[in-house]
């Protein structure tokens, strides 16, 4: 990547200053030393120039991480008044090979932000997620965008194809969520009773599972309804000699709300099902299941 | 000895040596393009090293010049010598300056006022820097700096709390931002600043801890969402979380030791992200914490809310200040 020498000849690159007490000899890559060199020259004196950009350009191609030359970048990118859809698909690019960087998510969202203009995101995005379906920076940037740009309309669509394709992608779950409740339209009640069903169907595709587990008893507890309702399936999923340590662990939730209100066979019937979730089916969590044994005692 | 037996113990000789030998590597390409990373490294190398009883293992009058030589008019820290100043490396500076008692080398008040600049006032969350990014860690970020400080007075607590519970989800954990999935590194930053502004009240401590107890996998290793790969890393920031919230024990001890041990690297030194892949600086800090936070032998104790040595964080008045 040797810079073009016509163009830099009139800038005298300043070498690295490694801190009070360097130790030489330093001998790392000489175009990077370079390019490095021009950078600490020209930001010095802030110019926001093409060569200053290509510049920035080279450099981030060689450590995408360096959040300095984002920045500066942007700050060139908006005094020359450059195209920045050219710059999305230079960052899309960077993205597809890095696509765990902090830095490229957060440059994107600057210049959608100024562009006001989302129309490329949702299909930039899903690309990404086709490639790894848990990235957390494209989630949260997703939310970010959707809710900037309320495009709520068919991210439940996109969210079933996923679990679809993975009904362990906790992602999608929490993104189930966030597509319910922090939609300005809340749920109805009749859609919350078919979402139940909804994910009672996906636990049985995979008791032991605990994305959707966490997810329905996030959805009962914001909608106040009775944890009861999930008893059948437990006992369902139990008569099928499967053992899922998380519907074992529901009943005990469901046991111990009854206890609260005075049964003394769910009280016995919990304690019963702690200890064997304790001693046997989820034994490396013992300590936690005693606790909710002294809970249920206690009652 | 074979590779098995050494592994069975920490090789607390070859770790102290690993740190030692990171600041020579400069003939690597690799060391130069972490360099905006070099403050982090200064951070998770001495705090190592010091809970390791060896913090003269690096030399204190150098390490406060590095640091001092990366702060900006404007107060805040940058990753490297003319790096751009940001929240994350200047909560390692003034940890790196805590640990060493030399705060005097810099103008605290200069400090206070860049991170309470990193304040949205309407919605009390933190960018990183001047140039936006919101994120739960950067919360953290500025809450554990004005305590190290003694300057928690400079911004708006409760609004700082109030973002952080928009964070919170419905499994009990916390994610980066309003409705993002949890994730233990996150969990760790808001649990950690609700901590140190006493709200801890506000978390639902047996829902989220179940939720972290759940990241331990059969092999002993902690992941930190479900579903995923197991990893050193977790082992601190879930433990942390677990500890503060008092339900450590939750968790299998011997068997997160055992894991952590066989990541060592039983030649170079250092720990890595899981057995068999290379190590570096940030797992081998963590995967010690971690010992530490289990009681392992030999081990100075380590502060769980501040990622700090024990007797550092007592030193200037700080510790246990946290209940549930
Ligand atoms: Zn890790």
């Amino acid at each position: 990547m040797a810079l073009e020498a016509e163009v830099w000849s009139d800038i005298k690159p300043i070498p690295l200053d490694d801190g009070p007490d360097p130790l030489a000899p330093i001998a790392y890559d000489a175009e990077y030393s370079e390019a490095m060199g021009y950078f600490r020259a020209i930001s010095q004196r802030d110019e926001r120039s093409e060569r200053a950009l290509k510049l920035t350009e080279r450099i981030v191609e060689y450590n995408p991480a360096h959040y300095t030359i984002w920045h500066y970048r942007q700050q060139i990118l908006f005094s020359l008044n450059k195209n920045l859809n050219e710059e999305l698909d230079f960052v899309k690019e960077q993205i597809e090979s890095n696509p765990k960087n902090y830095q490229l998510w957060h440059h994107r969202q600057v210049l959608v932000e100024k562009l006001m203009d989302a129309s490329c995101e949702l299909p930039f995005i899903n690309e990404i997620l086709n490639d790894d379906a848990k990235n957390y920076h494209a989630w949260t940037y997703r939310q970010w965008i959707i809710r900037t740009f309320n495009l709520w309309e068919n991210e439940l669509d996109f969210v079933n194809k996923l679990l679809d394709k993975d009904v362990r992608n906790n992602s999608a779950w929490n993104q189930r969520y966030f597509t319910l409740f922090f939609n300005p339209t809340k749920p109805t009640e009749e859609f919350l009773t078919q979402e139940i069903e909804y994910v009672i169907e996906k636990i049985k595709m995979a008791p032991n599972n605990i994305s959707p587990w966490n997810y329905i008893k996030g959805i009962i507890a914001k909608s106040n309804k009775d944890i009861g309702i999930l008893e059948e399936l437990c006992k369902e999923i139990e008569k099928q000699d499967i053992i899922s340590p998380h519907a074992i662990g529901c009943l005990v939730d469901i046991y111990e709300s009854r206890a609260r209100k005075g049964s003394a066979t769910d009280k016995e019937e919990g304690i019963r099902i702690c200890t064997l979730l304790a001693e046997k089916h989820d034994a490396i969590r013992k300590k936690y299941w005693e606790y909710r044994k002294v809970i249920l005692t206690s009652l | 000895m074979d590779t098995s037996e050494k592994q069975n113990r920490l090789l607390v000789d070859l770790h102290v040596k690993y740190i030692q030998s990171l600041d020579t590597k400069k003939d690597d390409l690799e060391y130069w393009l972490t360099e905006h990373l070099r403050l982090s490294g200064v951070y998770w190398g001495l705090t190592a090293l010091d809970l390791l009883n060896s913090i003269d293992a690096l030399k204190k009058e150098d390490v406060v010049k590095y640091v001092v030589s990366c702060q900006h008019d404007n107060g805040g820290f940058g990753g490297h010598i003319g790096h751009d100043p940001h929240l994350t490396y200047t909560l390692y500076a003034v940890q790196i300056l805590v640990i060493e008692d030399a705060l005097d080398a810099v103008n605290v008040d200069k400090i206070v006022e860049y991170v309470a600049s990193c304040q949205d006032r309407d919605t009390g969350a933190f960018t990183g820097d001047e140039w936006g990014e919101i994120d739960t860690r950067f919360s953290y970020c500025a809450l554990s700096c004005l305590s190290l400080l003694k300057r928690l007075d400079a911004i708006n607590v409760p609004k700082a709390v109030e973002f952080i519970m928009l964070c919170k989800n419905f499994d009990g954990g916390f994610g980066v931002s309003p409705g993002a999935e949890s994730h233990a590194g996150q969990i760790f930053c808001c649990v950690g600043a609700l901590a140190i502004v006493n709200s801890l009240h506000l978390v639902d401590a047996d829902l989220l801890g179940w939720w972290l107890c759940e990241r331990q996998l059969k092999n002993g290793g902690l992941n930190g969402r479900p579903e995923k790969l197991e990893d050193v890393c977790y082992s601190w920031w879930v433990l942390s979380a677990l500890s503060i919230l008092g339900r450590l024990h939750w968790i299998n001890k011997e068997k997160l030791i055992e894991f952590v041990l066989v990541a060592q690297d039983s030649e170079g030194g250092g720990i890595a992200d899981r057995p068999g892949d290379m190590a570096d600086v940030f797992h081998t800090l963590f995967g010690i914490a971690g010992l530490s936070l289990l009681g392992y032998p030999d081990l100075k104790p380590v502060d769980p809310v501040y990622c700090l040595p024990k007797h550092v964080v007592q030193r200037i008045g700080l510790a246990e200040r946290y209940h549930v």
